[in-house]
């Protein structure tokens, strides 16, 4: 199964255009086309042109960036719609499924039967559509890009002969050495001797004779599908206490968790949405601070949504989804250690995460730098361990603010003898310093635009003790930080 | 000198004055296990972790960063409950009611968590088992003879299950000890020079 304006079919089927269309797409430094529609391809046009040199041959085109990541999963839809007519189905580059239908062809009332069903079913859903049926992979998709049809039983000789060498997926230089040598079609390089073309060209050519030719055997791997997480449980009556709500969500939860744990895996993210019966529908989400599968854990942790959630006149629908499931390897089970913490610890995080937010909960990380407030990192505890050594050469200040500027008695690269700070005055008995820190010039501060700054640990009579910095390129004092 | 009596376990206490954090830093270096630090998130002061670390290792910290007073007394309440985190800060803005201070005495007792709230000057509530005021000394004769000193006045100004009392201390970072110095008058003079 070919499609070869796959890309332009489908951007056609979201937004029609009257008229040539092209997708463009930037390669080798030029706009190049990408894919174009059957109209466009009659005016002359190809792919691989340049979007200007297109555009010279056919001012009414109209062209539209090409989006490749949605190409393939454009794709990926239609392998799955294509398990309706075999369970066995692959895919084949970027454009082209592969299907084994052994077996499964009397289902559609013959090959030709099965052929002329896809093809309609494609053309109403806007897809252009090549389709080759053969004996082998190889000779399915010769027929596919070079003579659409079905091979006959044993005849598979016969239908390929005629076809050009390019047909047995070839490269290119292969396939212009081989015309050169005068061996245009298939059936020209069957009847010669394979000894001498093997050492000209080696084995792969001869492999992808074989695999047309059904002598070597050719696998298809179908794709796997996506575990399923979502469950729903309808209920013949209207509920709203939170209780009932609550027990059906356990209920919802033990089979999904069954699921999970059939997969080795764990919920991150679980939807729970409520249908009323109105229509209505709410949604509680429960972000969790580490993979979970154990129902009796989760259950408590919904209760505060469920709480909030407005029943209306009742609610006769309960969906539950995992919307991000992680790798969960089971472990073994001790009697009291520090992965037994370390739950305990993550079902308290998830708990005031649906207070706070999940990403409200932090921890420091290390960072290195020099720069006071640029020497650690704040991460969502959910999402990272503790993890490396906190060094630092000089004694730090236990609080950090904005720097606040000082009065000072007397400005000067000297700590004041007496400043006033936060409406207090103070008066130094000792001054430990200076450490000189310059601002990182690869990055962008604002607040490092006064230039380098020389830190001091004020000691005050008064007692406080505080980190301060004098900024010798602008003059003046702050204050950064408390030792207390 | 007798040490300064340990903060019972099960009960919230309070600690206001200058060297709050100080004397928070250095209660959870006492303790094991995760230490929880609540504050609103747009307090200008921050923990610097590098400062933290001359107390306790600062990857047992973790920080919950709230909007309002409302949802950090509601998450205290949550983690002191629950008990995993044995030891929680609560940086208090507003004064605390009574029946906000009791409630969190609840939860702590349940959880045998304790809590310690940091007030500003004069916000207490009468359910705290015990209310200090820590405030930083000026050390003319520090130990190492420089830059690290920590000493501090910590007033024990009311306890519900002793007697008050002040005491001078000293963090030591090398050793992590708290040591107990002789009031101010006691205190041995640096020796002047021989002869």
């Amino acid at each position: 199964m070919w499609f070869p304006r796959l890309a332009s079919d489908r951007s056609l089927r979201a937004r029609p255009a009257e008229g040539p269309f092209a997708l463009a797409l930037t390669q080798e430094n030029a706009e190049r086309i990408h894919c174009l529609s059957a109209k466009a391809e009659r005016l002359g046009l190809q792919r691989g042109m340049t979007m200007a040199d297109a555009r010279a041959y056919c001012p009414d085109l109209v062209s539209r960036p090409a989006d490749l990541p949605g190409d393939s999963r454009f794709l990926a839809m239609l392998a799955r719609w294509a398990t309706r007519y075999c369970p066995w189905v692959g895919l084949d580059g970027a454009d082209g499924l592969v299907l084994d239908v052994t077996g499964a062809t009397h289902l559609a009332g013959g090959e030709s039967a099965l052929l002329a069903d896809m093809r309609q079913r494609l053309a109403r859903a806007g897809l252009s559509v090549r389709l080759g049926l053969a004996d082998s992979r190889g000779a399915a998709w010769a027929l596919a890009h070079w003579a659409e049809g079905i091979a006959p039983k044993g005849h598979v000789r016969d239908v390929l002969a005629p076809l050009p060498v390019a047909a047995l997926r070839l490269d290119a230089p292969v396939c212009d050495a081989l015309r050169r040598l005068g061996l245009q079609t298939v059936g020209a390089l069957m009847a010669t001797p394979r000894a001498p073309l093997a050492r000209r060209f080696g084995p792969a050519l001869m492999q992808r004779l074989d695999q047309a030719l059904g002598d070597l055997p050719e696998a298809i791997s179908p794709q796997a599908e996506a575990p399923h997480y979502g469950i729903r449980l309808t209920l013949p009556e209207p509920i709203g206490r939170t209780e009932d709500v609550m027990a059906g969500t356990a209920r919802l939860l033990d089979r999904l968790c069954a699921r999970l744990k059939a997969q080795d895996s764990g919920a991150r993210v679980l939807e729970l949405t409520l249908r009323r019966v109105d229509q209505a529908s709410q949604t509680v989400e429960l972000r969790l601070a580490g993979p979970m599968r154990d129902p009796a854990r989760i259950l408590p942790l919904f209760r505060r949504g469920i709480e909030a959630a407005d029943a209306g006149f009742g609610i006769d629908q309960l969906r539950l989804e995992a919307t991000l499931a992680e790798p969960l390897p089971p472990e073994q089970i001790t009697r009291a250690g520090p992965a037994r913490q370390g739950a305990a610890l993550d079902d308290l995080i998830t708990r005031i995460g649906t207070r706070i937010g999940l990403e409200n909960v932090q921890r420091f990380l290390p960072a290195d730098s020099h720069i006071p407030e640029r020497s650690f990192l704040i991460a969502p505890a959910a999402f990272s361990r503790p993890e490396g050594a906190w060094v630092s050469p000089r004694p730090r200040p236990l609080r950090l603010f904005a720097p606040e500027p000082v009065t000072a008695t007397a400005p000067g690269p000297q700590p004041p003898r007496q400043f006033r700070w936060r409406r207090m005055a103070l008066a130094t008995a000792r001054a430990t310093g200076p450490e000189r820190i310059t601002p990182e010039w690869w990055l962008e501060d604002a607040a490092w635009h006064s230039g380098l700054r020389d830190y001091w640990r004020i000691d005050t009579r008064q007692g406080r003790a505080l980190w301060m910095f004098h900024t010798p390129q602008a003059p003046g004092w702050f204050v950064q930080g408390e030792f207390a | 000198m007798t040490a300064p009596p340990a903060l019972r376990p099960g009960r919230v206490h309070e600690v206001g004055g200058p060297a709050a954090w100080a004397f928070a830093a250095v209660q959870a270096a006492q303790g094991r296990g995760p230490v929880l630090w609540l504050r609103e998130a747009w307090l200008a002061e921050m923990p610097n972790p590098a400062g933290l670390a001359g107390f306790f290792d600062p990857a047992r910290l973790l920080l919950a960063q709230t909007r309002n007073q409302t949802d950090t007394l509601a998450v205290a309440e949550e983690a002191l409950r629950d008990g995993t985190v044995p030891f929680v800060v609560i940086d208090i803005t507003q004064p605390l009611g009574l029946t906000e201070g009791r409630r969190l005495q609840l939860a702590a007792r349940d959880g045998q968590a304790t809590g310690l709230c940091l007030i500003p000057e004069g916000a207490g509530s009468n359910a705290a088992e015990t209310r200090w005021l820590a405030s930083p000394l000026y050390d003319p004769a520090p130990p190492s003879g420089g830059a690290d000193s920590t000493l501090m006045r910590w007033e024990l100004k009311k306890n519900k299950s002793g007697t008050s009392g002040l005491w001078d201390v000293r963090w030591d970072a090398a050793t992590h000890r708290l040591d107990v110095v002789s009031p101010p008058g006691e205190r041995p003079q640096p020796a002047g020079p021989p002869g």
